[in-house]
């Protein structure tokens, strides 16, 4: 299955990519997808994870299509 | 229910004109309009500040604007909602965000347009970049608690 990966803010700049496109042949969870696209970085404190645009907790499962957002806190307002 | 985000300067008191003119089935209904502005500082954390670059997920943002909004209109009796929103480069004295709130009674209208702000202040996905008068940019890590300290 193929997943859209994002990234926003001071997260996107850490990283150095707006998106990501990840294939995966078994079920998976949020968690999961920042291990496989972010191997070697740990995920930063206070990292919000989101799919099809609703808040969800890492262990959230991930279906194929899905647009997974990983973004620190929000500062709007 | 009206959500906008807008990558242009706007002027909130037009906006909720405009509103209040289309918006003929609340005409005799309304008897409190809640209105809240943020505009931008030019003084953040301790340092000058002299402009703002504002990021937003779209899609997402309007998505959990309107989640808000629904929360809000489940629990308090309002009769309509505006929101406007900011996003790209702006300067001190700029308006960021407008809600406004459209009531038969003031309690509803007071309680409903400050349960909005605060969860678009910890929901909706907005981030703030920070030019300082240095010319230095930084990330704003987090919001305040709407209180300015006291030393």
């Amino acid at each position: 299955m193929s997943i859209k990966v994002r990234y926003f803010a001071s997260l996107k700049e850490r990283i150095g990519r707006a998106e990501d496109q990840v294939e995966f042949t078994m079920n998976v969870t949020v968690s999961d997808i920042w291990q496989q696209v972010n191997q070697d970085k740990a995920l930063p404190e206070n990292i919000l994870a989101a799919v099809n645009m609703e808040y969800v907790g890492f262990d959230h499962p991930v279906n194929d299509g899905d647009e997974v957002a990983f973004f620190p806190p929000v500062t709007g307002g | 229910m009206i959500v906008k985000i807008v990558s242009e300067s706007f002027d909130p008191w037009q906006e909720i004109q405009a509103f209040q003119h289309s918006a003929q089935a609340m005409r005799g209904k309304v008897g409190a309009t809640s209105v809240f502005v943020g505009t931008m500082r030019d003084f953040n954390e301790g340092d000058a500040i002299k402009g703002m670059t504002l990021e937003h997920y779209p899609g997402m943002t309007e998505k959990q604007l309107c989640n808000i909004i629904t929360a809000v209109m489940e629990k308090w009796q309002v009769i309509d909602v505006l929101v406007v929103h900011r996003v790209g480069d702006i300067f001190p004295d700029d308006p960021i965000v407008l809600v406004a709130v459209w009531s038969s009674h003031r309690g509803d209208a007071f309680d409903s347009s400050r349960s909005i702000m605060e969860a678009l202040k910890s929901k909706a996905p907005f981030w703030k970049k920070e030019i300082l008068a240095s010319d230095d940019q930084r990330w704003v890590e987090k919001n305040s608690d709407g209180y300015l300290k006291k030393d």
